[in-house]
């Protein structure tokens, strides 16, 4: 994992967004064991505690379950994953379509846009 | 020490404060170094004590240590003041490397173990092991970067309820930084404070789970991290530049 923090928010808030796509893209397989919080805030180079938290948040969401000695799994329900996605995908939608409205683009123009980006790549 | 994943950290914990300061303050002849400070710090915290230069971080360190009295007002390590008992309970990296410099890396081993009952020889060595070391190399024949990592080993080995790291990160190149910052982490103890001093803050903010401020020998501030971005919406870096914008 890359892990990457901006400095306006939360630290706690950014690692579970950053798990999320973990877990979303497969760096974290569904039904795997996490690493320990230990191992994971070293890796991250953050707060354990902090890295507790974010993880306790997750375990909130049903994203991540604990066993009481074996540790911290990610999800085996697929769907929940595949939900967990849509919502990290229109939250990357939303602020792409407020980027553009503030350069003056319509609804309209934005898709034509996109579909012409998009295509290109496949001619 | 591993029962971190089950445990839940910090607040839960039984016992009282590791570090308490009670109106605190140091004079220097009739130069106030510290006012009035008041604040402690739960185990399991990592916590920043932040200030510009001469704000009076390294004095307050210094008392904590036992290395100054108080003028007035007290100061409590695990509930007690400094003296002996507690010198066996602080673990303390001074702003300056003060290792003996003839001595190689296995004579420090020594005398570390030899002085300090709660040392962690194999975890020192594995450390020490892991940074491609020569035990035979004396302290002289090592460079700045790495003097200052086997003195940060040394404090870290220790099996301490209180770490006091004062300016850890200043002066070595971004590299050792990272490696100083993950031997800190790796070496998180829920049981146990540390304390660091510095004024690099957007280097150490991760790392932190709550921050002093302290400006001219006040306390200005203390808070935890992710609050400030919560609340401020900025890092605690750009909160420190606004309070002691010059």
């Amino acid at each position: 994992m890359n892990w990457q923090f901006n400095n306006d928010a939360p630290i706690y808030s950014q690692l579970i967004g950053q798990i999320k796509q973990g877990i979303v893209s497969g760096a974290f397989p569904a039904g795997e064991r996490l690493p320990s919080v230990r191992d994971m805030a070293t890796e991250a180079g953050v707060n354990p505690n902090t890295m507790q938290r974010a993880l306790t948040e997750l375990e909130r969401d049903g994203l991540v379950f604990s066993q009481r000695t074996a540790g911290r799994f990610v999800t085996e329900d697929r769907t929940m994953i595949e939900t967990a996605k849509r919502k990290l995908a229109e939250t990357h939608i939303q602020s792409f379509l407020t980027a553009m409205s503030r350069l003056g683009y319509q609804k309209e123009e934005i898709l034509t846009l996109v579909r012409q980006e998009a295509t290109q790549g496949e001619e | 020490m591993d029962n971190l994943e089950n445990e839940a950290l910090s607040t839960q914990h039984s016992g009282g404060a590791v570090l308490e300061c009670k109106d605190l303050s140091k004079s220097y002849g009739n130069m106030p170094a510290l006012n009035h400070i008041n604040f402690s710090i739960e185990p399991g915290r990592i916590v920043g004590l932040l200030g510009p230069n001469g704000s009076g971080k390294t004095t307050l360190i210094k008392l904590v240590n036992g290395l100054l009295t108080p003028s007035s007002g007290e100061v409590l390590v695990d509930g007690m003041a400094p003296g002996k008992q507690t010198r066996a309970e602080v673990s303390f990296l001074p702003d300056r490397t003060c290792l003996p410099t003839w001595m190689t890396a296995t004579q420090l081993l020594d005398f570390y173990q030899d002085f300090y009952a709660d040392f962690r020889r194999d975890a020192a060595e594995e450390m020490l092991e892991h940074l491609g070391i020569n035990k035979k190399q004396t302290i002289k024949q090592m460079s700045k970067g790495t003097r200052e990592k086997v003195q940060l080993i040394m404090v870290m080995s220790r099996s301490a309820k209180l770490y006091l790291l004062d300016e850890p990160i200043g002066g070595v190149d971004p590299a050792t930084r990272d490696y100083i910052l993950t031997t800190i982490i790796t070496n998180y103890n829920p049981e146990a404070a540390v304390i660091i001093s510095t004024h690099l803050i957007s280097d150490v903010e991760k790392v932190l789970d709550e921050v002093i401020f302290i400006n001219q020998g006040q306390m200005v501030l203390q808070s935890s991290v992710d609050q400030i971005r919560e609340e401020k919406g900025m890092s605690v870096d750009a909160l420190f530049r606004e309070v002691f914008k010059c």
